[in-house]
């Protein structure tokens, strides 16, 4: 049983200076069998183990990850959370995920530090303006909150933006969410894992998928470094590397895999205390609790597993950023770093069944998974426990690339590809 | 960050290059013919190859023409280039 973490566990714990503090998950090696697997330890899987556990009582389960958990995009990402989606099937998706935020400190008893500052996106020329008009209607017709701005009200929320009509990218108005925001994402697997490990959970790192093996048409087992583990049921959660693990099971996916950039500025005093995006000249930034600019690039327009990025993405990104934001002119950038993000042709993603039986993917998030990483573990759960997807995944599925039922979300996915 | 050995115009920048994805995918010679999951095929599923891979590229800021490159996914490492039309390497 876990202790709760609490102010009176807090002071305790500093009476003796934070060195007896309970491990939040073990370290087990990993049994010859379970009920299922979930491959990926990021904020996807272990979201998915822990709904599984606790929604659908699977509790021998395993959750195996080739570095440590939350080390791939979990901890990469720009940390920013909105259902603003166009079509139904999405802003069901992506605001089943933001409900779920709203009470999810309480219900990991783990801050992860969800702040509702509000994702404000800009519109720089006037398709961009009936676009995001169009995507405010729909997003109301749904359920999800969003005003369209004015360029007077955008400078009002927002005063540090440069307004002014003669800019190279000029302000025409935004849409503002102010139920989305940010998290931090570390704190998110950490606490999916805290929870998942007390449930029973094995979460098993530094192990490497190296083959799926297959009986027929279904699945028998995955082949690790840690040795073989025999399983009916494997959830793949692996995000850019989602392709190598289905050339595993002898599969295709409709993804590519591309490198994705991101950059934190040295802390300054709060300046920013919103989330602003800028599709069309590819800028977005916010301030994080420790006073860093976090801000979003773009990714290269080639597969690439490398964790590197093109230097010329990082200087369109940080122009339209200087354009905007002259006040950062004289900011420095702390670091720079790439992640991996596999890509569908809709720029949606895929929770899905596949051709082999027992074998799921949750996968094609692209460049905005981080958002749905609470819906994301439960509607895959529910997929993975019944064996069929829920309602709102039921869109999300392999087939739409064969039925031509596509879900296109290329204006509303921030990251243009 | 790498430089591209165009075949026509030499080494340049690969800034001025357009990555154009998975090499040697042929058009279906029968369009009508063709039924769902073969056109799923065609159109969307990709091999995403984490290692060698061949893919076409398109020196847009350049000579405008396109090429064949064989490039480890994995580090960037560009292995070798080649004219369209071009039969692949074995290996």
């Amino acid at each position: 049983m876990k202790n709760k973490y609490s102010i009176f566990s807090l002071m305790k714990n500093a009476l003796s200076h934070h060195e007896n503090w309970q491990r939040a998950w073990k370290d087990p090696a990993p049994k010859k069998e379970y009920d299922a697997v979930i491959v990926g330890g990021g904020g996807h899987g272990l979201a998915t183990a822990y709904y599984l556990a606790k929604k659908h009582n699977m509790k021998n389960i395993a959750v195996v990850e080739k570095g440590w958990i939350g080390g791939g995009n979990t901890g990469r990402n720009t940390t920013i959370i909105r259902s603003n989606y166009l079509w139904d099937a999405s802003a069901g998706l992506y605001d089943h995920a933001l409900k779920i935020w709203e009470g999810l400190s309480q219900e990991l008893n783990y801050n992860v530090m969800f702040s509702q500052r509000g994702v404000m996106n800009l519109a720089h020329n006037l398709q961009d303006v009936r676009d995001l008009k169009r995507r405010t209607h729909a997003n109301r017709l749904n359920g999800i909150d969003a005003v369209y701005l004015s360029t007077e009200e955008v400078k009002k929320f927002c005063p540090i933006i440069n307004t002014s009509p003669d800019i190279r990218y000029p302000v025409l108005g935004g849409t503002l969410q102010r139920r989305a925001g940010t998290a931090r994402h570390d704190a998110v697997a950490w606490g999916y894992a805290r929870g998942a490990d007390e449930m029973g959970v094995d979460i098993i790192q530094n192990c490497e998928v190296k083959g799926i093996s297959r009986n027929g048409d279904s699945v028998d087992g995955i082949e690790t470094t840690k040795g073989f583990i025999k399983t009916k049921k494997i959830g793949v959660v692996a995000a850019g590397h989602s392709s190598v693990i289905a050339n595993m099971a002898g599969l295709k996916l409709p993804l590519e895999s591309k490198p994705l950039q991101a950059l934190v500025s040295e802390p300054v005093k709060p300046i920013i205390d919103t989330v602003v995006m800028s599709n069309a000249v590819h800028a977005y930034v916010s301030q994080s609790d420790k006073g860093e600019l976090v801000i979003g690039a773009g990714t290269d327009d080639y597969v690439s597993y490398s964790q590197k990025g093109s230097h010329q993405i990082v200087e369109g990104t940080l122009n339209a950023i200087l354009e905007l934001y002259p006040i950062f002119s004289r900011m420095r950038m702390l670091r720079q770093w790439g992640g991996i993000v596999d890509i569908c042709p809709d720029a949606s993603p895929i929770l899905s069944k596949t051709s082999v039986k027992g074998l799921y993917f949750n996968c094609g998030w692209g460049t905005g998974g981080f958002k749905a990483t609470p819906g994301s573990g439960d509607l895959f759960a529910h997929t993975i426990a019944n064996d069929e997807p829920h309602k709102l995944n039921t869109a999300f599925n392999l087939n739409r690339f064969i039925s031509g039922d596509l879900v296109d979300e290329h204006g509303a996915a921030a990251v243009a590809h | 960050m790498f430089l591209i050995n165009c075949p026509y115009c030499g080494e340049r920048d690969h800034q001025e290059f357009k990555a154009g994805g998975e090499a040697h995918i042929e058009r279906p010679k029968q369009p009508t013919e063709l039924s769902d999951d073969e056109w799923a095929e065609y159109l969307f599923m990709r091999k995403n190859i984490k290692g060698i891979q061949f893919e076409r590229w398109n020196h847009a800021h350049g000579c405008r023409k396109w090429f064949n490159m064989v490039r480890d996914t994995s580090n960037d490492q560009i292995k070798l280039i080649y004219k369209m039309g071009e039969k692949p390497p074995a290996e």
